[in-house]
């Protein structure tokens, strides 16, 4: 049996600014459902991504209250990526630019993600397959 | 008398599945809510927002879906339907081969040469 394939994904953008945000996470749910191992290094903004403050909120504009807006929190999303690997049994790691997260006080994540440095996502770099660089622009 | 705000909105597509909608196009909503008579140009990719029948459905992360995809075509035509007025550049949509029969209804197309004109008009002119 074939060893399983590494994926490493480097993210820039912070959550609700850009379509690159839900893009990243469309593909690493792709990766994992092809059984892929994946590690995340979130850098700069996306260290909000994960942040665990996100609230739902009503929407009076849609005319939605804030159960029927069932409005997407990207930690949750993050959330059930990482609920998705474990189902699956696959690895995935997501590692916080620690900087980063002192530079926008972003201290407070879901239960999942880690503090690290750009070492980890050197370590991932070379323990992966093959690395994606989403940036923001 | 209140001002006369035209808002043009170039940026399309940023973050609408995160937000369920474009937050211009919301914030026009709620400005209008609030008794702004704002209206609306769609220049660049933007223009595709008038575009009928779009669907954003289907988004998943592992088992959860997403349920309120952003409609943004329909929000397009409710600010219209609520009376703003909501222009299209028609260069804008030639250029991308968008035809006057794929528009939402209660839209108006506007050539290039007839936008300093039709900014005259207004007191001012937010680019967004």
């Amino acid at each position: 049996m074939a060893a399983r394939k590494i994926l490493t994904f480097a993210i820039m953008d912070a959550p609700y600014e850009s379509a690159r945000s839900t893009t990243a996470l469309r593909l690493i749910d792709l990766a994992l459902r092809r059984g892929c191992d994946v590690n995340v290094f979130a850098y700069e903004g996306a260290v909000a991504v994960p942040f665990a403050k996100q609230q739902p909120h009503p929407n009076a504009v849609h005319g939605r209250s804030v159960e029927e807006e069932d409005h997407p929190n990207p930690k949750d999303w993050v959330g059930a990526l990482m609920a998705e690997a474990k189902k699956r049994g696959l690895t995935f790691n997501w590692v916080q630019c620690g900087l980063c997260v002192d530079e926008r006080g972003a201290t407070e994540w879901i239960e999942g993600p880690r503090r690290g440095s750009p070492a980890d996502f050197w370590k991932f770099v070379e323990a992966s397959d093959n690395t994606l660089v989403i940036p923001t622009k | 008398m209140p001002k006369k705000v035209l808002s043009i909105v170039a940026t399309a597509y940023r973050a609408t599945l995160e937000e369920q909608d474009d937050t211009v196009v919301w914030l026009m909503h709620a400005l209008r809510g609030a008794g702004a008579p704002v209206d609306v140009l769609l220049r660049g990719n933007a223009t595709n927002y008038a575009v009928k029948g779009q669907d954003a459905s289907g988004l998943a992360f592992g088992e959860r879906q997403q349920t309120q995809p952003p409609r943004v075509d329909q929000d397009v035509a409710k600010l219209a339907a609520n009376g703003a007025r909501v222009f299209l550049v028609e260069e804008d949509l030639a250029e991308r081969g968008i035809e006057r029969a794929e528009l939402i209804t209660g839209v108006e197309s506007v050539a290039r040469a007839a936008l300093p004109t039709l900014l005259a008009g207004y007191d001012q002119v937010w680019h967004w």
